[in-house]
């Protein structure tokens, strides 16, 4: 399996990271020796295998939905990149 | 008193605790050692100041009931710290400062220790030569221009230049035990659900552990009974009963049963490691240990499978870095825009690098032939360490497949800098503790760390193999302060 560039351009569209050409140029021969290496799994026949999606072996617990942390707006605001009183602010998204 | 700084931190506490040194003779010892040392960029912040008052204000109240009564420390900067910037190594959280705790780190000052500062680490703990911080290589203390390892490589280097009496990393496939290899220093990866992830810059969430790297085995079971507690803040937080590890330390292993695993022989091993290994059996037998010949048949694959496993974490976790609610933000034409110019500029090669695996790993059309392929090789390693346990009581093999190497020396090949940590990652797959000691050193003289891996929640026994072992090999870290003028 390749990844040409168009999967490049397909993924950063995914991923929400801007890549220009040359950037992609690298990342073409980067994720393909990376892929090369990951190919190696398709030696094991996993069929039958059941996948593990925890090592806990526990249930995870449900608990109840209660706020916790109480007047904090102003702290969280604080690291806000833009802010305009009580809302975070982002570039115009109507018209 | 000699020097505060070279104590171990058993030895600094005795000494606070018997009243011949004072907390703030000691926050003033580590603080103008740092300062000489800034040159290996050990630290992404310092909290100074803040730390000389909290000494000051400990030795008017002292409390010597506390495990680490004044007692300064640093930590790795990918542990959020309330009111203290915390970066993760990366540009786009250059700015944040935590409006909370965590866990671990709480239950670290709750013990009566005091910050005193944030060490630097690869970009969202994801390298293995600290390479890949935003805020630049760190020097090892060991020699110039040598890697300290990663992705806790500023946790490694600090503790080895003796600037931090103890320190906390985090171990997603190695990041605390081939530092502290490679740094001739002890750090333990705790089992899977033993450490809360709360307040953790999250890598790879199934992974990820925080885990204590410190100048000796005692040292190490110490901070691991502190910063080990059951936690309702991380779901997969797990409540075992848990010991006081330092307290029930003891070099009697006799009888034990240590497997030795054939398959982590891999092609093109240094010499010196398969001789660091022999000795390192024979060491265990000196110690009354009964050595047994297993076989874990998947680690080949176990590589290959974290390498799709924890960036298809990563990409989901590192989704929440988008410019809008904290850390940097780019300008944008419009909302799009900001993200992807934001994410672009933010993160640095190989975190845009692993997303972008993640991304595609998990992508519509791929899912089952790799997430879910990764996941089934997962179960098989889990099952070949199962399979061992019933033989064994704890595995012992080289922590890394070479010593440190020089700065640049594996930049341009991924996969060559992946390989670092053949040794390690098996074990975060299958979710198992593991401690990596110091051993010995190579033809250079760099240091050299054998791995001792354990059954889940076993953390005092290969504690106890490591205690034993220890005061077997006597290793001594040659530092000569190179970079202090």
């Amino acid at each position: 399996m390749t990844i040409d560039l168009k999967t490049i351009k397909h993924i950063s569209k995914l991923s929400r990271i801007s890549v220009d050409d040359k950037k992609a140029d690298k990342l073409v021969g980067d994720l393909n020796s990376i892929f090369d290496f990951i190919e190696k799994l398709n030696e094991l026949n996993t069929d039958k295998v059941e996948p593990l999606t925890s090592v806990a072996e526990t249930t995870l617990k449900l608990r109840t939905d209660e706020v916790k942390s109480k007047n904090i707006r102003g702290q969280i605001l604080k690291n806000s990149p833009d802010e305009n009183e009580d809302f975070f602010v982002v570039p115009k998204v109507v018209e | 008193m000699s020097d505060i700084t070279s104590l171990t931190l058993t030895d600094l506490v005795k000494n606070i605790k018997d009243k011949k040194i004072s907390s703030e003779e000691a926050t003033k010892a580590f603080i103008e050692r740092g300062e000489k040392s800034r040159d290996l960029n050990t630290y992404i912040t310092e909290d100074f100041s803040n730390a000389l008052k909290k000494a000051k204000n400990f030795d008017q109240k002292p409390n010597f009931e506390l495990k680490l009564p004044g007692v300064p420390m640093a930590v790795k900067d990918l542990f959020c710290t309330n009111g203290v910037k915390t970066t993760a190594g990366s540009k786009i959280l250059n700015n944040f400062i935590p409006p909370y705790e965590s866990t671990v780190t709480q239950n670290i000052w709750n013990e009566g220790s005091i910050l005193l500062g944030k060490l630097n680490c690869d970009e969202f703990a994801m390298g293995s030569s600290n390479e890949t911080s935003f805020f630049g290589n760190v020097q090892s203390p060991i020699s110039k221009d040598l890697v300290p390892g990663g992705s806790s490589g500023g946790s490694a280097s600090a503790l080895a230049a003796n600037l931090t009496p103890i320190t906390i990393g985090t171990d997603t496939g190695g990041s605390i035990r081939q530092p502290a290899s490679f740094t001739g220093t002890v750090g333990l990866k705790p089992t899977y659900g033993s450490c809360s992830r709360y307040g953790i810059v999250a890598f790879a969430s199934s992974l990820d552990q925080a885990g204590p790297m410190s100048k000796n085995v005692k040292d190490c079971a110490l901070l691991q009974e502190i910063i080990s507690t059951y936690d309702e803040k991380d779901s997969t937080s797990i409540n075992f009963k848990r010991n006081e590890y330092s307290k029930e330390l003891t070099i009697n292993i006799k009888g034990k049963k240590i497997g030795i695993p054939k398959e982590y022989r891999v092609d093109g091993m240094p010499k010196e490691i398969e001789d660091l290994w022999a000795k390192g059996i024979e060491f265990a037998k000196d110690c009354g240990a009964e050595i047994v010949e297993i076989s874990l048949p998947h680690t080949n694959y176990a590589l290959p499978a974290y390498y799709i496993v924890a960036p298809a974490e990563a990409s989901s976790n590192l989704a929440r870095y988008d410019g809008v609610k904290y850390g940097f933000r780019s300008k944008g034409e419009n909302l799009i825009d900001m993200y992807e110019k934001t994410r672009s500029e933010g993160f640095g090669a190989e975190v845009q690098r692993r997303i972008m695996i993640g991304t595609y790993v998990l992508s519509s059309g791929y899912y089952d032939a790799y997430y879910l392929k990764a996941q089934k090789v997962r179960k098989l390693i889990k099952n070949d360490f199962d399979e061992a346990y019933r033989k064994v009581d704890a595995i012992l093999t080289p922590s890394t497949p070479s010593a440190a190497f020089k700065i640049g020396e594996k930049n341009n090949d991924p996969v060559s800098m992946y390989l670092n940590d053949i040794f390690t990652v098996p074990v975060n797959l299958a979710g198992l503790p593991a401690i990596s000691i110091p051993a010995g050193i190579d033809a250079m003289g760099y240091p050299l760390g054998l791995q001792i891996i354990g059954k889940a929640f076993d953390e005092q026994n290969i504690l106890d193999i490591a205690y034993a072992m220890e005061e077997k090999i006597q290793f001594k870290n040659k530092i000569t302060d190179w970079w202090i003028k």
